[in-house]
């Protein structure tokens, strides 16, 4: 047999190639093109037209045309952006509104996740299947029943006047109280089903072993399930966090007036200003913030697949 | 409210997006929300045979990012004339074929010379409605918490802080309209409303400022339901949203008594102008729309819904007596002469403007 045979292992590097390229095309028409778009925009002047702002490219103007307008862009809206304190504190704010959201949710989920996992075999596709109902209804519709529930003449307020709790109705609704629980309702599956899968996984031998060894339960949780179940938790988190600083539906609906996040900051430049440029530049620095966490995200699942494969 | 009526929209445009492919005539109105009687629309339709899909917005802003970004869809849109004289300026409408437009004649000379201002020669739109932006209040708790002398006609209500700290306790929402609310801040301290000066600016912001601890919520909407179910006592709004608040809390019968009021040192008059995208596509069935809207009768029957007065001159006399009669509709000669109008801001002073009003909204 001394016919050259084509090795196996180029084959499959073709392969993975054609493999690889599908979801780069994804990334590249789907998150590269409009970004370039935005941030082209976020260079421009807002001009009363249609689109509202200059220079807007034509390429049938040809070569020499749009090199000009190419050198009529700026770094005036990122200048201003500096310039105004709003800005940054819709940043901060968000992170932090985002942070403690996160962390709440993480409390709240981890028990469910933890039960989940722990139920007879047999119910966990019932309790998987309840976990994930709630998307059955438009996100949108859920949230306008959290006003029904916590506005002053709500559900809640009822409730608790009709059990004697309190004389007068809390005010929830319009405070920042009402976004963080808006955020941990509408975010709660997200962390829960990566927390579920990290948990469900769980070798149970290993905490068998623990209270053969005389290790009481909680102890066994702490140095055995918790660290265990630590990929799942940061996935979950990550989740969470990473939509819920650009979170626009939650704040606009339930917050008051004071609640400061860059989604409505964004939403506020955009359709109020008509600012379309610098609109354009909030989005771009928000990315460039959101960009740090999504790329810790990325390692973290990178290591998880290799220490897994 | 605004649920129930963004819902219905939702399920009208789907149900009439359904039917418009049976049929070849349709057209797409973009109106704000609770401003038309329904029936006017299924009438045409079976006048017609045109089929309406009809869209709700509540802020000339939102209206005004969907025309510049272009392609709405839509054949009627219905701007305040301060957005729509800058619109024009932008290109966003077609001027109207006055051939195809006989009922022309009915309209009131009044009301398009003061148009002027904002469409010269009326060539891109009609006047649908026009009114004021003033107060809305709960007699009888405003009674209750500032004594029977309480100044309902002024705003001094709103504006003078030791009253709005009063009324805070039952509520007060104020829309959420910049471009109303600065020249109604500037009015209140004898400067001139319409003012583009940005210390000026600043100066009614500061003002606005005083107040913000005191108001419950900005929105343009939601205080029609909130003043009728006696959940605020105050609010800064449209003269016919706040009359249709009277009316809906005279059907409950839950004790509210909701009253409008045109303060006496001044207020906005403004007019919502229907006109023509440029890019609409059925501009044969807009046109023959806003023909049909200016028939006298279909005129009266919309203003006897909305309790906003109209353009239309040949209307008035088809009128319900609790709409031509109320001076808070049809203000007297001498009360018209106390209201102002304003024009539309550069961009660059727009965007102060703006961020001025979001450090009010905010408390930043």
């Amino acid at each position: 047999m001394d016919e050259p045979v084509t090795p196996p292992s180029k084959k499959r590097s073709l392969g993975s190639w054609a493999l690889i390229a599908v979801p780069y095309f994804w990334l590249a028409l789907f998150f590269l093109v409009p970004f370039l778009i935005v941030f082209k925009i976020s260079l421009s002047q807002i001009a009363v037209a249609i689109p509202p702002y200059t220079p807007a490219f034509d390429l049938s103007a040809g070569w020499q045309a749009f090199r000009e307008s190419l050198s009529e862009l700026s770094l005036e809206n990122y200048v201003w952006l500096t310039e105004d304190d709003l800005y940054w504190k819709s940043y901060l704010s968000s992170v932090i509104i985002a942070a403690v959201s996160t962390f709440i949710t993480l409390l709240v989920g981890y028990p469910i996740a933890y039960g989940m996992a722990r139920s007879p075999a047999a119910w966990r596709p019932t309790l998987l299947m309840l976990v994930i109902l709630p998307f059955w209804t438009s996100f949108l519709i859920r949230v306008y029943a959290w006003i029904g529930i916590l506005k002053n003449e709500g559900l809640l307020n009822q409730l608790l006047m009709s059990l004697g709790l309190i004389s007068e109705p809390l005010t929830i609704l319009n405070t920042n109280i009402a976004v963080y629980i808006g955020i941990v309702y509408s975010y709660l599956p997200f962390l829960v089903l990566p927390l579920y899968a990290s948990l469900e996984r769980l070798d149970g031998s290993l905490l068998e072993a623990a209270e053969d060894l005389g290790c009481p339960p909680w102890q066994a949780f702490w140095k055995i399930t918790l660290p265990l179940s630590l990929p799942g938790v940061i996935a979950g988190c990550f989740l969470v966090f990473i939509p819920a600083v650009g979170e626009f539906v939650i704040p606009d609906l339930l917050g008051g007036s004071n609640t400061l996040m860059i989604g409505k900051t964004l939403w506020v430049e955009f359709f109020n200003n008509r600012d379309w440029p610098v609109s354009s530049a909030v989005a771009v620095i928000l990315l460039l913030i959101l960009v740090v966490p999504i790329i810790l995200f990325q390692n973290q699942q990178q290591k998880m697949q290799e220490r897994d494969g | 409210m605004k649920m129930t009526s963004f819902l219905t929209s939702v399920a009208a445009l789907s149900l009439m997006t359904g039917a418009a492919l049976a049929q070849d005539r349709s057209v797409n109105i973009y109106n704000w929300s609770d401003y038309i009687d329904e029936s006017i629309l299924e009438d045409f339709t079976k006048e017609t045979g045109i089929e309406v899909v009809y869209d709700v917005f509540d802020s000339n802003e939102v209206l005004e990012t969907k025309l510049l970004a272009g392609g709405t869809g839509y054949d009627i849109v219905v701007p305040t004339g301060t957005f729509l004289s800058r619109q024009i300026q932008a290109g966003v409408f077609s001027e109207l074929d006055k051939s195809k437009l006989s009922n022309l004649s009915n309209m009131w000379k009044d009301i398009e010379a003061r148009v002027e201002k904002y469409d010269p020669g009326n060539a891109y739109s009609i006047n649908y409605m026009w009114g004021t932006t003033g107060l809305g209040y709960n007699v009888e708790k405003v009674k209750e918490i500032l004594g029977e002398d309480a100044p309902v006609d002024s705003w001094d209500l709103l504006f003078k802080p030791e009253n709005a700290e009063k009324l805070a306790e039952c509520g007060i929402h104020v829309l959420d309209a910049p471009t109303e609310l600065f020249p109604a801040a500037l009015n209140y301290l004898g400067l001139d409303p319409d003012s583009k000066d940005t210390g000026d600016i600043e100066k009614a912001g500061e003002l606005l400022k005083t107040v913000r601890p005191h108001v419950q919520k900005f929105h343009s909407s939601e205080y029609i339901n909130a003043l009728a179910n006696g959940d605020i006592c105050l609010a800064v709004g449209w003269s016919g949203d706040v009359l249709q608040a009277r009316d809906r809390a005279a059907e409950a019968d839950n004790g509210v008594t909701v009253e409008y009021a045109i303060p006496k040192e001044g207020a906005l008059m403004w007019f919502d102008q229907m006109a023509i995208p440029a890019d609409a596509k059925n501009t044969e069935e807009a046109h023959e729309f806003l023909n049909y809207i200016m028939r006298p009768d279909v005129m009266a029957k919309a203003s006897n819904y909305v309790y906003y007065a109209n353009g239309n001159k040949a209307s008035q006399e088809l009128l319900n007596e609790d709409v031509i009669g109320d001076p808070a509709i049809y203000p007297p000669a001498e009360a018209v002469e106390n209201l102002y109008t304003v024009t539309s801001y550069a961009p660059k002073v727009n965007r102060i403007v703006t961020r001025t009003w979001t450090s009010v909204k905010s408390g930043q």
